[in-house]
This record gives C-alpha cells, structure tokens and sequence, in this order.
C-alpha cells in the first residue's frame, strides 16, 4: 500500500512532494521480481482468474511464458484477448477480478500479482517497439464509423481493423483515451501511459481518430449511418448528476471527474488548485481517485461522504485502503442536505442515514463539515437526447446479445450500454465483441449479396 | 544425544559430512574454512602426477528451474593444477592442526602400476587416513587415458585398486563412475581389488546447455564447449539407486558405500544412509551455498535420530535396504485410490488435467452449487499411480487410500496372466 507525501499540521507540500505523489502508484516489477512472481503462479486448468476477466486473457498461459522467457508472447496472449491490457494492468480493479479468484491466495495467503505481471509483459513489448504485433486481415473495403475514441471505441476499431475494416474514429475531447486518459488517478497512468497506449495500438494502420467531434453538435448518427458500412457508439456518459440539494451551484462546488481531468492534464501537478477542507460526495472508485489526489495535492482534510453503509460501497476494499491509508476520512451513513457559504462554499450538512425495512431514510441528526471545495462522484448519465433513434433501456442504450442497439448496423459497448459496469476492462471487451459481430454482420452481407 | 559419529572404511569420523574431492577441496584456506564450519573430513581435490594439469577457462555450466533456482552445475574443470609436493606439504599441515578430521588423498594415474603405488605412496606419506581413487572424471582427463576411462573398464578398477591397497597400509576408496550400464560390475571389481569401500558417483556425463545465441554448448571456451561432469540436486536419484543397488546385490554385498550425489541437505544424507551408505561426500551443495550448509545437516540429521530414537548412524544404515526390491517381488494384488479432500481442495485443477491428458481420465469436474468447482476420483478408473496427487500443489490434498483387496501377495511370476508363470505345483 502506498503512503503518499501528505499535508500535516507542520508542513505544507513542496512542487517536488506533489510530483512524487503522481509518480506510478505500483513501480513496474524488475526482470527478477517478474520470474519469481510468475513462479506463484499454479498453471491452473480452466483457471477461476481468466474466468473472472471480462476480456478472458489466457492468465496462465501469459505467466508461463513470463516463466519461459518468451516475453514477447506473454504480450501477445495478453492483447490478443484485450488490446488495452498495458491500461487494464494499471486501472482494473483485479482484487475484485483475476485476483479475487486467484487460488493462490488459499495456498500462500495471497494472490499471484496478476496485474503487475501482465504490466511487465506489455510494457517490455511496447517499450521495444518494432513492427505491431498484430496483422490485418485482407483489406474489406467496408469503412465503418466509432463514435469515441474511449477504451470502447478504440478497442471496437483495432479490432475491426484486423478483422480487415477501415475505421473513422470521431472524438468530442482534443486527446483519444477517453476516461483512460481523463477520467482515472494520475498516479495510476503515470508517464502519459493512455497516449502511449493509443499510439502503440492504432499502429495496426486502417483507424483514424477526427477530434472536436460531437454527437449532436457536429455530427450526426442518421449521417454516420448513411456514410459507413456500420457504427459503433462508445460514448460513454456525459451528462453529471446533480444532487439536487441548496447550494449546489455554490463556487467551490464542482464535479469529480472535472476535477480528476483537471488533474490529468496539468503539466504542473502542484499548479492544480486545492482546498484546504476538501469534500468528496459517492462511494464508487471515481470518489477515491478524487479524494485521495485531492490529499496528494496537499488538501488538509478530505471527508470521503457516503450515504450508505460500508457494504454498498462499490469502491474496492483496496481503493478503501488506500484512502484511509493516506488520511481520507470516509463518513458512512452520511447524504448531503446542503451546501453554504459567501461567494463559496464554506460548509456542507449532512443528514445521517439508516436502513429503516430495507429503505435509506434519514435517522434525523444532522453534522455539518467545513468544506471549501466539494466534489460530486454521484455518478454519470447518458446524454440521451442525442441518442433518440435509439431503444434506451433504463437511461441507456439497448443492446442485444450482439451488441446491436435498435438500429441495423449500429453497435453500442461501453459505459453507454445496459450492462456497462464503469469498467475499462468491460468496455475493452464489449469493443471486441461488437466488431467481431459487425464484421460477421458485413460478411454475411457480402456472402448473401455475392449469391 | 544422538551420535553423529561414524567409521566408514575403518575410518572414524566425528560426523558422517566430508567434502567430496572437487574445487571446495582444492586448497588448505578452502578446508580449514570447511572444518571450522564443521565438516568431518574432506576428500582432497585430486591429485596427479607431476607436472601438474593446465585448466580452462570457463568451467561451469548451471541446470536452473524456471525461478531460477540451480538444480545441477556441469563442470569441465580438472583434476587439481598444483605442484604435488603443495598439496601434500599443505595436507600434512592440516592433519597437524585438525587432528579430529578426516583428510583422505584422491589420487589419479594413467595405467601404470609404477605410477599409481608411487602417486599414493607420497601421498599417503602425508599423513591421510585413506586414499580415494579417481576412476571417474568424465571429461578431459579420460581423454589421456584416466578418470572415466579406468572406472568404465572393470579390469581397470581391480588392477588399480589392488595396486594401491599393495603400496599402503591405510584405508582404500575406489570412486566410481556413474556413467556406465551397471554400477555392480565396477563396484564387484573394486570389491575384488580389495577396496575398503567404494565411493560413489562421481559426476554424470552431460551437456548442460546449449547458448542459443551463440550456437556453442556451455560453458563455453572460446566459442566452444564440450561435455562435463553432471552433478547436484539433479543427479541424487541416480546416485540413490546405484546406492541402493551395491548394498543389496549378493555380488556387492558388505561393500562399504560413501556416498555421494546431489546431497543438499540433512534428509538427502539419511536417504542415502537408509539405502546403505556409511557416510556422504557432499561437493555442490557447498559450491552453491558456502561450507555453513553443513550447519543444518548435523543439526538436522541430529534431530531426525532424535525424533525416531537411532543413537546412532549405524543404528539407520541400510534399513531402507530390505524393502529395496526388484519390480518382480513387488505385489501386483495392491491397490490404492485417489482421495480428494474437498475442504482442502483449492480448486486449480492441476489434478484433473494431469489425468485427463495425460493418465487414465479418473477425474469429474461438477459444478458446485455455491459456485466453483468439485473434483472427484472416479474409482473405477483410478490406477493409482500418484500422478494427481504429485501435481496438487496443496500438501496432503490428495491422499492415496489402500484398497482392501482381500486378496493375497502376489508377484509377476505368479501372476496368471504372465505367460511364463512358474508352475506354483
């Protein structure tokens, strides 16, 4: 677990403490400590790791070839299963994934490092660059059109690529990566890693990436459709929840996610500014990745606020720790009723909650925090005005078991999907899938024209 | 207390752990430092007629497991590159000051009766309580006609033996080689030659490996490399069985063993003690580890006679010997079955693909209802070879359980369906 530089009563951080602060959370595994911990590994048969990744990365196999020396091959196995492995390695969540099930933890008490394994063989096949390492399949002549240049869009055109496509890529933000390169902890995807990422993959040749384009603005999904052989929508969602609460629109009062961009793209991490009594409204992964850079970046006090329990809590019990580790306070039980101050906020009050029959209600006491800054990690919504042609299903967009939404020939994967579960791992794997079905869909098409 | 001491070819030692003759053994500094951290005795490095032998450079090539970890170390290293009259001068000085340890002269000549009783004259004259003979280097020096190529001929290893037992009045050694088809034969020669004890192995002929970007085996000179001595962890089970087999065939029977072969540690020794051996030469276990290896093998050697009441090494010598058969005698009516203890299980499925592959298909996966997976042992199918229950990675996991069959012993010979079944009328 790492312990970041914190503010404390004496000191203050320098720049220097902050730049430390955003270096890798995990340093890369040495050559040594690679084999030695590829040497955990059991080789299980049909193995409960590769079971429990959404990509299905052959785990066992990537390790033995770690093992074997053929580092070029465990990158192989790794990206042929999921082309964004060298981001996944850094962002999954693999102590509720591959590692949760790893039955190494039954023998040795802990898990194979299946995440920093599968860093090591990535990052050793990137840094070595050379031709890519993967082939495309004779050219189709169909183009087909992605909207968002996110962990599902790129991995739905790599894929599509090899499988012989052309691909338009059309992205609203100036950088591809999507929330890979905006929306995660700095220090998890230190060194422009989401940049290097996307490069490394478009190398397949046949992708191109139009930025400053958006859905519903200047572009439009009846056009996308008329133009290209098939579309795939990673939009992601785009539109914050409010909290609906007084105060809300109070200075000082802002978005999580903004905030972690903000952080993200700051060449100067010490430049970003911070409050001193920083607050942090949700309980997902997003809310830790505030609040603990919020501490990194010297904030005195961060409160992480809760409206529920411990055991609703989607953020991992590693990302918990982490927090409390670096001095967040987490405050269950606690939903925000209002937010106040002069020409910023000053104060948040909370009202305390209990579980009355099944039921969150409030218990009746109320605290108050001093806050000078508080960020919203409530979670997103999908922009669904712009995706009106389109069957939604609960506030997103339908999908059938093909990744087809409503509309012939348009896919959908990623967070903007019924089953999208705010996992770049899920959304790299619902990528694949949707071209894998595209391109069965265009084949079919071209066999029952050519009849 | 239990009793380390030993007497192996009439030679007392305060503990059963010599340093085999290798480079440990090459100079006084490296013995001095092997006595202090308690070894026995040690092997001196061979020693040769003058002039001395010149060396290579490299010398060792390693065998590693995929952590890394050295399971055998190949060595085209020679016999000892010193002037003799070094060696013995620093031989007789030890014996002067470490009086309670063992130093025994291995010696090596070309096949001449002359050289031999005058090589181990001089050295006895040193002061060693025995002499050990070279028959076994498998590399360079049987190239000249010694080493290997006297222990590969049986008449060789008499006619040696009995040269030197003829030239000195202190215990003889004859170290054999491995690298032959059946161990009895040289070591029935030695028996006959009149050695005290035979020591055994010495290294196995082998490759190491092969440097893939240089296309030469290693270790490599120059450019090129050639075969060597095979020795380590590795080479244990080989030398288990020779072990076992000069202690049990009538032909060999009595012969005193030191041996040798891939000790490591303390239940390495008593393995080899259990088969018949009086006592162990240990070289890479030092060469991997340094001389404070031995620590634990005294210790632990020690509390294993502690733990199964043996006051002594005699008391455990060859015990092992009488359940050491040929596969006729063994009794084809026993029967065991996999068991796979559920609670234990940790659900790899190591077990499964094993027999699946690669045995007899004896294995059920079934899906739990509380999620993962349940393995059983289809008994009807189960040989019971071992193999699932080697590959768990969990300890006890997988037991054998005997069979009561209900039936008697019953060997090949007897069995009715072997076509040449003795007659039991």
């Amino acid at each position: 677990m790492k312990h970041f530089k914190i503010t404390t009563e004496n000191s203050r951080l320098s720049a220097r403490d902050i730049a430390d602060n955003f270096d890798d959370l995990h340093p890369p595994l040495d050559g040594a400590q690679a084999i030695v911990e590829a040497g955990r590994c059991l080789y299980c048969y049909d193995a409960p790791c590769m079971n429990a990744c959404p990509t299905r990365i052959d785990i066992p196999k990537f390790i033995h070839q770690i093992r074997s020396g053929n580092l070029d091959g465990s990158a192989q196995t790794i990206l042929s299963a999921n082309i964004m492995g060298g981001a996944c390695a850094r962002a999954c969540p693999t102590e509720v994934l591959c590692e949760e099930v790893c039955v190494v933890h039954h023998t040795e008490g802990a898990p194979v490092k299946i995440g920093e394994l599968q860093r090591h063989a990535v990052d050793h096949l990137m840094a070595k660059g050379g031709a890519h390492p993967f082939a495309r399949a004779p050219l189709s002549g169909c183009k087909l059109a992605v909207v968002g240049a996110g962990p599902a869009g790129l991995s739905f055109a790599h894929r599509a690529a090899m499988l012989g496509h052309d691909v338009v890529v059309y992205e609203a933000k100036p950088k591809p990566g999507g929330l890979n390169e905006y929306g995660l902890a700095a220090y998890k995807m230190a060194n422009d890693f989401a940049q290097a990422e996307v490069e490394f993959l478009l190398a397949i040749g046949g992708i191109s990436i139009e930025h400053g384009k958006v859905l519903g603005d200047n572009l439009s999904l009846g056009d996308l459709c008329t133009n290209y052989d098939a579309v795939f929508i990673g939009a992601g969602l785009t539109n914050a929840r409010g909290l609906g609460v007084d105060g809300e629109d109070l200075a000082g009062v802002g978005d999580a996610l903004e905030f972690i961009e903000t952080v993200r793209v700051a060449e100067d991490k010490s430049s970003v500014p911070v409050g001193d009594n920083v607050v942090v409204i949700g309980g997902g992964n997003t809310a830790i990745d505030a609040a603990v850079q919020a501490k990194c970046l010297g904030a005195r006090n961060v409160t992480l606020a809760y409206r529920r329990g411990p055991d609703a809590m989607t953020a991992t019990q590693w990302e918990r720790d982490l927090a409390t580790a670096n001095g967040v306070v987490v405050r269950y039980w606690a939903a925000p009723k209002t937010f106040s101050g002069g020409a910023r906020v000053e104060r948040a009050a909370f009202s305390t909650m209990r579980m009355d029959d099944g039921k969150l209600t409030p218990s009746g006491d109320s605290f108050e925090l001093p806050a000078d800054m508080v960020l919203k990690a409530i979670g997103q919504t999908l922009n669904s005005a712009i995706f009106s042609a389109l069957k939604l299903e609960g506030g997103k967009i339908a999908v059938d078991a093909h990744y087809q939404t409503s509309l012939p020939g348009v896919y959908a994967g990623g967070d903007c999907i019924k089953s999208g579960e705010d996992l770049t791992v899920q959304a790299v794997e619902d990528g694949k899938q949707a071209a894998i079905a595209a391109d069965n869909m265009l084949r079919a098409k071209r066999k029952g024209a050519g009849e | 207390m239990s009793d380390l001491g030993c007497i192996i070819g009439g030679i007392e030692s305060i503990n059963p752990f010599w340093l085999a003759s290798a480079p440990p053994s090459d100079k006084k500094y490296n013995v001095e430092r092997a006595f202090k951290a308690g070894w026995g005795g040690a092997v001196w490095k061979t020693l040769g007629v003058d002039p001395p032998v010149v060396n290579v450079t490299s010398r060792y090539g390693v065998h590693r497991t995929q952590d890394r970890r050295i399971i055998g170390i190949n060595n085209i290293e020679l016999i000892s590159d010193r002037p003799l009259d070094v060696n013995l001068r620093e031989i007789e000085e030890m014996r002067r000051e470490w009086p309670d340890r063992v130093i025994i002269g291995s010696i090596m000549a070309p096949m001449d009766e002359e050289a031999w009783k005058s090589l181990a004259i001089k050295v006895a004259n040193s002061g060693v309580q025995g002499i050990e003979l070279n028959l076994g280097c498998p590399h360079g020096m049987c190239e000249r006609g010694m080493g290997s190529a006297v222990g590969q001929d049986p008449e060789f290893v008499e006619q040696t033996t009995r040269w030197v037992r003829e030239a000195v009045n202190i215990p003889v050694f004859t170290k054999l080689t491995p690298n032959v088809t059946d161990i009895i034969v040289p070591a029935a020669a030695a028996k006959a030659g009149g050695a005290h004890a035979v020591s055994l192995i010495n290294t196995v002929n082998s490759v190491i490996g092969v440097d893939l970007d240089t296309m030469a085996p290693t270790p490599t000179v120059d450019g090129r490399g050639t075969h060597g001595g095979y020795c380590g962890e590795a080479v244990k089970p080989i030398a288990l069985h020779m072990t076992a087999e000069i202690a049990r065939q009538p032909e060999t029977q009595g012969l005193e063993i030191s041996a040798i072969g891939g000790i490591t540690t303390w239940r390495d020794a008593a393995e080899f003690i259990a088969l018949g051996a009086g006592a162990v030469q240990v070289c890479t276990a030092a060469m991997l580890y340094g001389f404070r290896i031995v620590e634990d093998m005294n210790e632990g050697l020690a509390a294993f006679m502690r733990d199964k009441g043996y006051r002594s090494i005699a008391d455990f010598k060859g015990k092992a010997t009488a359940q050491t058969v040929d596969w006729n005698e063994l009794n084809i009516n026993h029967d065991l079955k996999a068991r796979i203890d559920d609670e234990a299980c940790i659900e790899c499925g190591r077990c499964f693909i094993a027999c699946e592959d690669t045995a007899h298909q004896a294995i059920r996966i079934d899906a739990k209802p509380e999620g993962g997976r349940k393995f059983t042992v289809i008994d009807d199918e189960c040989v019971g070879c071992n193999l699932c229950m080697h590959v768990c990675p969990v300890k006890d996991c997988i037991t054998m359980e005997a069979v009561d069959t209900d039936r008697p012993y019953l060997t090949w010979p007897e069995h009715p369906k072997n076509p040449l079944r003795k007659a039991a009328e």
